[in-house]
């Protein structure tokens, strides 16, 4: 136990910051904190930005984070991963966002949701094999004028029937 | 800036409107049919026609029926084109010099648009929420002068007293109480948030007021902030809605840039900052607490209360929080009088609540109607009733916070109180509705699965609740609970009811609770006869077993 103790490991953030060095996307990330004066409370906004830079939370970039902002790194992967909207885990070159509000759970998207999981053989979070197409459900999107709605790589496309979801799929994995 | 300015900009801005006006929805209800494409080809259609100088294409806000959008409406000819496609746009410019577009129509006087009274809702779908000039046009700002220069905090506190307005976020809390709170408490820093993480599955009022009208909340938010002496403010808004963030960065630089939020405004003494944040996913996030945690950048969980945010909120000092819809009802209060507004409306409920209308209903889309109005005519007058000859089983109010009100009860005025007496909630306005083929129980479950997924975890009752309920829901609608199963059922539900920190876990049994009152029979059909005896102690079962048959 007292040689763990002394036995100093070698220090993460040396290879974080080694790592944040060669790469570009860091560099951008530390310019929107600078705008943000660095302040703590601004940490969801600049988890944001990293994950628009980055599309997910890696580790390292996590660390990065609470170095800058001078956090405690428990608290930023507690926000990280308090928080639906922030994924540790890479997207997939495309994503399928499903909504189930109820509007939309009432209207079947529930069937959508069955036959898209079908057709790619994943859950509802997971990312296919050869890192084609993310399944991801949203809570509501607002649209519920439209429902079912489905938000392929951004777009919102209304009143989605299975076929229509399946085949939008089929055209992803295709290519 | 001052008020001559203001007068100036809306004269210049009327005094450059064409004869004929055509007004395309660009919210969210429509954008995903194509309704940019629409726009761009209308505006292209009308200089080909060359009818620059005489027709206006003006990009508007929510005009209401989302279901048939893309909605483009042509003044003064008072025609409402529906389901437009980008190929009609030289048909619907041609049909302006006589004659007939060969696109389908929406009756413009139908019961949907005529029982309606817009107040939040009145600039929606008229000004172009992505130009302030517009919104000066109707008279905006104009509320905000007059409070700065003519009255007092004190006077507008009592002025938002008399109006009798309350909370539209759901709880219905006096707004003019709150206010006097914040603006008595003691503090040299104080804050204004601006709820708008519309969480509920199902409502979007809050996303179409944000797209349609941002400068009407931002108005309301600093006369807010003068009434209880804020300096600052911010707007709390869902990453989900891509499109009312923009617009609200936009009126938030442009308000800046004329001199209408920033230091001095109307060369007052008074200083105003606005500033967004967005949310990252977490219903729990609209509890206010839950919210200021979030603000601060922390994960989003509640505290208890006291100390309420009005003696200590956001940073430790006194906040109010308002709904949009609330901020949004500010401005024409103080343009028509608070008299104005606490005539219209019930005894205890004052003016008009905005409703998101879904689900199995002919007309879907955004409805404002004063409070007290019949449910009935709400869903079947407005509404048009359950499509393809189905019949309206039921209508949920309030979210996953709220219960399902059945058809028997449909009848009921919509006010704080009728709805609270029947086990529902006002709620922020979602209003789905479900036709004879929706299963109960699976709404139900529905509901409770997301409680459970959106529960925070700081207290137990809600953590552990919330699992063990949505369980015996599942094992109910897989035909494998026993009538003891259902006991245990309540019995849970009335323990997260009353033992919860925060309003996520106290509400989340609602749904539950509101189909078991009216619809315990489709609970009990699923039942299965239970081989140890209703005690558990080897007594035969009776009861249930008729459901197997």
């Amino acid at each position: 136990m007292i040689a763990t103790i002394a036995q100093k490991k070698p220090s993460r953030l040396k290879t974080v910051l080694e790592h944040a060095s060669g790469d570009k996307r860091f560099k951008i990330l530390e310019v929107h904190m600078k705008k943000h004066q660095f302040r703590q409370d601004a940490l969801i906004e600049v988890l944001h930005k990293a994950q628009e830079l980055f599309g997910y939370l890696e580790d390292d970039l996590l660390l990065f984070v609470s170095y800058k902002l001078k956090l405690p790194p428990s608290r930023v992967y507690g926000v990280a991963t308090f928080y639906h909207f922030f994924t540790l885990k890479p997207k997939g070159e495309h994503t399928c966002v499903v909504c189930m509000g109820t509007a939309c759970y009432v209207k079947g998207a529930e069937k959508v949701i069955n036959a898209v999981q079908e057709n790619l053989k994943i859950k509802p979070g997971e990312t296919t094999a050869d890192n084609k197409v993310s399944l991801l459900i949203a809570r509501c999107i607002g649209a519920c004028g439209i429902a079912p709605a489905v938000v392929y790589d951004g777009t919102v496309t209304p009143r989605t029937t299975p076929e229509s979801a399946v085949e939008q799929i089929k055209k992803w994995v295709a290519k | 800036m001052i008020f001559n300015d203001l007068i100036q900009i809306k004269e210049t801005e009327l005094a450059a409107r064409k004869k004929i006006t055509l007004r395309c929805c660009m919210a969210a209800g429509c954008m995903p049919s194509d309704a940019k494409g629409v726009k761009e080809q209308l505006v292209k259609a009308v200089a080909e026609a060359g009818l620059q100088d005489q027709v206006e294409v003006r990009g508007v806000g929510c005009m209401k029926l989302c279901c048939e959008g893309p909605l483009v409406q042509a003044d003064p000819q008072n025609l409402l084109y529906i389901k437009v496609t980008a190929e009609n746009a030289p048909s619907i410019v041609a049909a302006l010099k006589g004659g007939q577009a060969n696109v389908a129509q929406a009756d413009p006087n139908a019961a949907f648009f005529k029982k309606q009274l817009s107040i939040v809702l009145a600039n929606s779908g008229v000004v172009d929420p992505e130009r302030i000039e517009s919104y000066l046009a109707a008279d905006g700002y104009q509320a905000l002068h007059e409070v700065l220069h003519e009255t007092t905090p004190k006077d507008v506190v009592v002025a938002m007293v008399k109006s009798g307005l309350r909370g539209r976020g759901g709880a219905g809390f006096p707004t003019g109480l709150k206010w006097g709170t914040v603006a008595k408490s003691p503090g040299a820093k104080k804050y204004v948030i601006c709820n708008a993480d519309e969480g509920d599955p199902g409502a979007f009022m809050d996303r179409s007021v944000l797209e349609s009208d941002p400068h009407a909340v931002l108005e309301g938010m600093a006369i807010a902030a003068y009434a209880v002496g804020a300096d600052q403010g911010f707007i709390y808004v869902r990453a989900e809605y891509p499109l009312a963030i923009s617009r609200l960065q936009i009126a938030i630089k442009q308000a800046k840039q004329m001199g209408l939020l920033g230091a001095g405004i109307f060369e007052s003494p008074f200083n105003f900052n606005v500033d967004l944040r967005i949310g990252a996913g977490a219903f729990v996030c609209g509890e206010e607490t839950a919210l200021m945690a979030s603000v601060e950048g922390k994960r989003g969980t509640p505290r208890p209360r006291p100390p309420f945010p009005a003696e200590s909120g956001l940073f430790g000092c006194p906040t109010l929080i308002n709904n949009v819809e609330t901020f949004a009802n500010v401005p024409p209060i103080y343009r028509n009088g608070a008299e104005w507004f606490a005539g219209i409306g019930t005894e205890k409920s004052k003016g008009t609540k905005v409703f998101a209308l879904a689900g199995k209903i002919k007309n879907t889309g955004l409805i404002e109607v004063p409070m007290g109005t019949p449910l009935r005519v709400i869903v079947e007058e407005m509404g048009g009733g359950a499509p393809d000859g189905g019949k309206i089983k039921a209508v949920q109010t309030g979210g996953p916070s709220g219960g399902c009100i059945p058809a028997q009860h449909l009848d009921t005025p919509v006010d704080y109180e009728s709805l609270g007496k029947l086990g529902s909630i006002m709620g922020s306005g979602g209003m789905i509705v479900m036709d004879q083929t929706t299963n109960m129980v699976e709404i139900a479950r529905f509901f409770m699965e997301f409680c459970m997924d959106e529960s925070c975890g700081k207290c137990i009752p809600c953590r552990a609740g919330t699992v063990q309920m949505h369980h015996l829901l599942d094992k109910i609608a897989n035909r494998k609970a026993t009538a003891r199963d259902l006991a245990k059922l309540e019995e849970l539900c009335d323990m997260v009811k009353n033992t919860s920190l925060c309003g996520l876990g106290q509400t989340a049994p609602n749904p539950t609770l509101s189909t078991l009152r009216f619809f315990r029979n489709e609970y009990e059909a699923l039942l299965q006869p239970d081989q140890f005896g209703p005690r558990g102690n080897g007594e035969a079962a009776k009861q249930p077993a008729a459901a197997k048959q």
